[in-house]
């Protein structure tokens, strides 16, 4: 047994970058995942669009309807990870809502995620309490599985995110959903030091990171930076040459660049 | 274990709190509070004051025999809640929830809104306790039920019309969630319906379970049995566990909620979501809901903005698969007959909601006969409604088509 993600970030502090599948279609997400990685991203966070998500902010939300709107379907988060992952060696979680998850069968999702060569599933509405089903299959197939801990968290509460994860912990930097923020709350930090204190070997930190100087402070602490709305933003706005341009930004901030 | 009994966070399979993360210690907080206040005699005391003096409890009931002609001569009595302050249950949940909100110290609620009840209730309690209130409401309900809109502003509540999604009260679930995650230091989210992550589900229906009780009560007093048939609209369905509740261990009471069909159920346009969705999770959630192959939440239609909703409280479910409760689906065309009829026949107009319990009832009355007598949440009062009524009726000119 061993994890795809602790595997990579054993190498070094991470730049962990998220985009949606089908956005803004399947190919160019494609593309532009790979691009990512190309240009200095470690970990891909491939979103899987869903119709009611409640974590995300506007830039995401737009981006995720869009793809649904264009028809995406559930077997195409499988196929994006198939496709990536035969052409760059990063790992690839996805990060989705669970209804999908159960509609499809948790232990079949688990199965052909490991059989495409995806690393795992972020859960951001699957608290640990009620995972059992996909903490097994997350076992049975060697998938890892990224739990979130927040500010608000009790002591108690991280430790158990920490046990149960598997990869690294998802540490939300602020009370609230993604977006870009012009500074990344100090709570983050606080986090991450309690999130340590239980016993946390790996941990990402996330939402409201948009720039390379964001990606230092961040990873002057934490073992991954997790950018997604900026990356949404600008390829959007430019394309997968403009995000692969923000993607190499962000990589600045990582300690190897600097 | 008694049916009355059960204190979630799950119904059978049902329930559970699948939310961020980041949510979890104030559902924790709000969960803590109010397990401390059921037992707290002062809290009981103060929300029962608040009743007695403000929302007009208890409701009366009021046999309708002129409607029940139309229902094979079945008895039919319905629960006044329309009559309650603010004119339909909502109010029964909402200052308990708000009394939580203030021993929590929370300075802020929200809430989400389809047809508007919920939404003013909030801001009338919100007025009452001097709470700041934000009302997150989709912009398609904000056009059919804009006289709400303009009683909410007028209590002083912020209105936020929801462009995401199908623009309906599911969307707006979506904003208020979004907007808890990141205010919940100070905000409370009052949940308008039985649905959500727990404690919502049991909390919301222990506040409306009052409805049940008192009807229990007086319907014996009137006709000395209890009723044959209990009948109550169903959208997230808290008027109708408010009814059920008292009945749920008298085998003898049969129990019914009438869903809304919309267009009809055999079409895409429907929001009946016990009678043709399937398990999954939806706001927190895990209970029967309307979905697509790939657990993407499908859009409901419904003429009632009350009732425009693809999910549905997982105790319903669980009643449902227990075949404790019957959930029927009734259409627009069938809820708008039933709302001209009692409005005809008893001079009561009632909320568009409230009417697809009342065709359920004429329904009802025809199977069972004349024996039968049959209680019926009347939820809501029609006022909000009467600019959709208007032009369903084509009244709008004073000549009916």
């Amino acid at each position: 047994m061993s994890s795809k993600v602790e595997a990579q970030l054993d190498k070094g502090k991470a730049l962990i970058g998220y985009l949606p599948i089908g956005f803004p279609n399947f190919e160019e997400s494609v593309e532009a995942a790979v691009a990512l990685v190309e240009s200095g991203v470690d970990i891909l966070e491939l979103g899987v669009p869903y119709s009611d998500p409640v974590m995300d902010g506007l830039v995401i939300q737009e981006a995720t309807q869009i793809a649904l709107a264009q028809g995406f379907k559930l077997p195409q988060a499988i196929e994006a990870v198939r496709q990536i992952t035969e052409r760059v060696s990063a790992p690839v979680l996805l990060m989705t809502y669970f209804n999908p998850v159960i509609q499809y069968g948790v232990d079949k999702f688990a199965a052909d995620l490991a059989a495409a060569g995806g690393a795992g599933l972020i859960t951001p509405d699957l608290i640990p309490d009620e995972a059992a089903e996909w903490i097994a299959a997350s076992e049975k197939y060697d998938l890892d599985r990224v739990f979130l801990a927040a500010p608000s968290s009790t002591d108690e509460r991280l430790r158990q995110s920490v046990e149960l994860s598997r990869g690294f912990v998802y540490a939300v930097s602020t009370m609230g959903i993604t977006g870009a923020r012009a500074d990344v709350d100090v709570a983050a930090q606080t986090l991450v030091e309690r999130l340590r204190a239980v016993g946390a070997e790996y941990v990402g930190v996330g939402v409201g990171i948009s720039t390379g100087e964001q990606v230092a402070e961040v990873l002057s602490y934490g073992d991954g930076a997790i950018v997604g709305s900026a990356l949404v933003k600008s390829l959007n706005d430019g394309g997968v040459a403009a995000v692969a341009l923000t993607a190499q930004g962000l990589a600045h901030g990582k300690p190897s660049a600097s | 274990m008694a049916l009355r009994d059960e204190l979630g966070p799950y119904f059978g399979e049902y329930g559970g709190r699948f939310v961020p993360e980041s949510l979890i210690a104030a559902l924790d907080e709000l969960s803590a509070a109010y397990e401390l206040a059921k037992l707290d005699p002062s809290f009981q005391a103060e929300l029962a004051d608040l009743h007695r003096t403000y929302t007009g409890r208890p409701s009366i009931i009021t046999e309708v025999p002129r409607f029940a002609v139309h229902a094979g001569g079945a008895r039919i009595i319905l629960k006044r809640e329309d009559l309650n302050h603010t004119g339909s249950h909502k109010i029964n949940n909402v200052l308990g929830q708000a009394l939580l909100a203030k021993r929590l110290g929370k300075t802020r609620i929200i809430a989400e809104t389809g047809a508007g009840q919920h939404g003013v209730a909030s801001a009338t309690a919100a007025a009452l306790f001097g709470l700041e209130c934000v009302v997150y409401m989709g912009e398609v309900d904000t056009v059919r039920q804009a006289l709400n809109v303009a009683r909410m502003r007028l209590l002083g509540a912020t209105v936020i019309p929801v462009t995401t999604g199908s623009k309906t009260l599911k969307d707006a679930i979506n904003e208020a969630l979004r907007d808890w995650v990141t205010n919940v230091d100070n905000t409370h989210y009052l949940l308008g319906t039985v649905a959500g992550p727990h404690p919502f589900p049991s909390m919301v229906r222990d506040f409306h379970k009052i409805i049940g009780e008192e009807a229990r009560e007086q319907v014996l007093a009137l006709t000395g049995q209890l009723p044959t048939a209990v009948a109550a609209c169903v959208g997230g369905g808290s008027n109708a566990i408010g009814i059920f509740h008292a009945f749920l261990d008298d085998p003898e009471v049969a129990l019914y909620g009438f869903e809304a069909a919309g267009r009809g159920v055999d079409t895409p346009e429907h929001a009946a979501t016990l009678t043709m969705g399937r398990p999954g999770v939806l706001h927190g959630a895990r209970s029967y809901m309307l979905q697509d192959e790939d657990g993407q939440t499908v859009e409901s239609h419904s003429i009632s903005a009350g009732l425009d909703y693809p999910g549905v409280g997982p105790e319903h479910s669980w009643l449902k698969d227990l075949g404790r409760a019957h959930y029927r689906p009734i259409t627009d065309v069938e809820a708008m007959d039933a709302l001209r009829l009692l409005s005809r026949t008893e001079g009561i107009i009632p909320a568009i909601e409230t009417a697809h319990g009342l065709a359920g009832a004429l329904q009802l009355g025809k199977e069972l006969g004349p024996e039968a007598i049959i209680l019926v949440n009347n939820s809501g009062r029609g006022d909000k409604d009467m600019e959709t009524a208007a032009k369903y009726f084509g009244i709008l000119d004073g000549v009916e088509q």
